[in-house]
C-alpha cells in the first residue's frame, strides 16, 4: 500500500509587525486548504468545525487553535495548540475532535499538542469575533506587543477602551479581571450599565 | 436520563468523556518533541523541571485554598483562575521532568531499569516531602488577605521575570511553557498589585494590615534569587535562568508597587535562616498542604474513578 500523507497547515502565526492580520489570515485561509473531496468534508473542516465546549458559539477553526490536520494511513492527526496552560476544557476538545472525526468516516483521530508560538487572540478570526459580540461577549481588541526588556508594570485600570456588546456604547469599566473561565474578564457599559464578559487580549 | 436522582441527572451516560474531571487525563505535552538538548545532563534538566514545577503546584494549592474564603465572590475567581493557570504550568513541567528522567535512565544504559516514566500524577501525588524542589514561599501559609496579595506580588513579579528569560532557553520545551506562562504571569501580577495598592492606599486600618503584610512576606523572598547548583550549571548551558539575574527587575517592580501604594520602600532581605526548599527542606507547611493534596492517590493506590 503506498503511504499517504495529506497535510493541511493553518497558516504561520502572523509577523510581530503585523498587529491584527493573524485572524484574517487564518480566516481567508481556513476556507480554501484541505484535500478536495466530492461531495465530504475534509479533515480540516471536519476539526474547525468542532465547538469550543466552554464558548460554544465558536468553532475551534475561529478559535484558531488548530494547527495542522493531516490525513494519513494511521488515521488523522490533529495538531492544537492550548489557549491557557491550565484550561481544562482542552481534555474535552480532543475528545470531542475524536469524536468528529470518526463520526465523519475519516477514521481515527490523534490529538497532538505543540506549545510554540503560544497561542494569542490575535488568532481568533473575524467570524468568530462577530458570533462572541452576536452572543453578547465583547471580542478581543488586538494582543499587546512589547519591545525589548521587562514586561511593563500596569497599575490602575487599563486604558483600552472596551465597547458593549449589547447597546454598542464605546465604553465600560472592569468590573473583575478574570471572570467564567481564565479568558475572559467580567466589564459594565457605562450607557445601558449591563455586565458583560470580554475575551481579554493575550 | 432520570431526574429521581439529581447526580444521575447530571451525567449524561451516553457523554461521560465531557467530564473533565477524575482521573485518566492525557499528557499535556502529546506530540511535543521529547529530546534533550546536546551537551546538557538529563539529571539536571529533571530537577530544574521539578523545580518550576513544584513551585507552581504548591502555590496553585495554597490559592485553591482562598476559594470560599475570599473577602468578594471576583476575588475567589481570579484566585481560581490564577491557580488555574499555575496549576497548568505544573502539569507541563512535571510531565517534561518525568520524561527527562526517563531519557536519562536510558542514556545511562539501564532500559526500563526504572519501569515507566514518572508521570505528572506520580509526581505530584507520590513524592514525600523532601523530594519537593520548590521555593519555601510557595508553601507558606497565609495569615489573611494582605499576607496573600503581598505572597502573590512576590511570587508573581519573580516568576514573570522567570518565565519571560526562559523564553530563550536552549530547551525548546521550556522556552515553549515559558512563552505561554509570561502572557498569564502578567495577569498575575497584575491583580496582586492592584490589591496591594488598593490596600495600602486605602484606609488606615488597611493602610497597616498591608503594611504589616509586606514587611512579613517580602525579607525571607531572598531565596528567591539564591542559585541552586543545577540552576548554575544549566543556566551555563543556556538552558536555565539563573535566579540572580532576576533582583533588578524584582526590585524595580517591587519598588513602583510600594510607591503608589503609600507604602515605605521594600524592606530588605533578611539573611537565611531555614533550609533551602531547592534541596528538599520544607517547613510543616507542606506537610500539610501534601497530606490534603495526596490523601486520596495514597489512600487509593492506582485508583481510577
Amino acid at each position: 500500500m503506498v503511504n499517504r500523507t495529506e497535510t493541511t497547515r493553518a497558516p504561520a502565526p502572523p509577523e510581530a509587525a503585523a498587529v491584527t492580520s493573524g485572524a484574517t489570515a487564518l480566516r481567508s485561509t481556513g476556507a480554501g486548504i484541505g484535500p478536495a473531496r466530492a461531495g465530504s468534508p475534509s479533515a480540516f473542516d471536519v476539526v474547525g468545525a468542532v465547538v469550543d465546549p466552554e464558548l460554544p458559539v465558536v468553532t475551534l477553526a475561529e478559535l484558531g487553535i488548530v494547527r495542522e490536520v493531516a490525513e494519513t494511513d494511521d488515521g488523522v492527526v490533529v495538531t492544537i495548540t492550548p489557549t491557557y496552560s491550565g484550561c481544562p476544557a482542552m481534555e474535552t476538545i480532543r475528545d470531542d475532535i475524536v469524536r468528529a472525526v470518526d463520526g465523519a468516516g475519516l477514521g481515527r483521530a490523534h490529538v497532538r499538542t505543540v506549545l510554540a508560538p503560544a497561542w494569542t487572540t490575535d488568532w481568533i478570526s473575524e467570524s468568530g469575533r462577530a458570533k462572541l459580540a452576536a452572543a453578547g461577549i465583547a471580542p478581543p481588541g488586538a494582543a499587546p506587543r512589547r519591545g525589548a526588556g521587562p514586561v511593563p508594570l500596569v497599575l490602575g485600570v487599563r486604558q483600552e477602551p472596551v465597547a458593549c456588546p449589547q447597546c454598542g456604547h464605546a465604553e465600560s469599566e472592569r468590573l473583575a479581571a478574570f471572570s467564567a473561565t481564565a479568558c475572559r474578564e467580567l466589564r459594565r457599559c457605562l450607557a445601558c450599565r449591563e455586565p458583560f464578559e470580554h475575551v481579554k487580549e493575550i | 436520563m432520570s431526574f429521581d436522582d439529581a447526580y444521575d441527572a447530571l451525567t449524561d451516560h451516553d457523554d461521560d468523556a465531557r467530564w473533565a474531571y477524575g482521573t485518566g487525563f492525557s499528557d499535556p505535552l502529546a506530540g511535543v518533541p521529547t529530546a534533550v538538548p546536546d551537551g546538557v545532563d538529563p539529571a539536571d534538566l529533571a530537577a530544574y523541571c521539578l523545580m518550576l514545577g513544584d513551585d507552581a503546584l504548591v502555590m496553585s494549592h495554597r490559592l485553591q485554598q482562598w476559594v470560599t474564603r475570599a473577602p468578594e465572590l471576583e476575588d475567589e475567581m481570579a484566585l481560581a483562575n490564577i491557580g488555574l493557570d499555575l496549576l497548568g504550568q505544573a502539569r507541563l513541567l512535571l510531565s517534561r521532568a518525568g520524561e527527562v528522567e526517563q531519557a536519562g535512565i536510558e542514556q545511562a544504559g539501564f532500559e526500563n531499569a526504572g519501569g515507566p516514566a514518572r508521570d505528572e500524577d506520580a509526581l505530584a501525588y507520590l513524592r514525600d516531602p523532601a523530594d519537593f524542589r520548590n521555593v519555601r514561599l510557595a508553601e507558606r501559609a497565609d495569615e489573611d488577605f494582605a499576607h496573600l496579595v503581598a505572597r502573590l506580588l512576590v511570587f508573581a513579579t519573580w516568576r514573570l521575570a522567570l518565565l519571560d528569560r526562559l523564553t530563550s532557553s536552549r530547551d525548546p520545551v521550556l522556552a515553549a511553557i515559558g512563552a505561554k506562562g509570561v502572557k498569564e504571569a502578567t495577569y498575575h501580577r497584575e491583580y496582586a498589585a492592584g490589591w496591594v495598592v488598593r490596600l495600602g492606599d486605602g484606609t488606615d486600618l488597611s493602610h497597616t494590615r498591608m503594611r504589616a503584610a509586606v514587611d512579613a512576606v517580602e525579607p525571607p523572598a531572598g531565596e528567591l534569587f539564591e542559585p541552586h547548583e543545577v540552576e548554575l550549571r544549566l543556566a551555563a548551558a543556556g538552558v536555565a535562568v539563573d535566579p540572580s539575574a532576576l533582583r533588578e527587575e524584582y526590585d524595580g517592580v517591587l519598588a513602583e508597587v510600594h510607591r503608589v501604594a503609600t507604602l515605605p520602600p521594600p524592606p530588605p532581605f533578611e539573611a537565611a535562616t531555614v533550609g533551602a526548599g531547592r534541596d528538599g527542606v520544607h517547613g510543616p507547611e507542606l506537610v500539610e498542604i501534601l497530606n490534603e493534596m495526596q490523601e486520596l492517590a495514597r489512600a487509593v493506590p492506582g485508583g481510577v474513578w
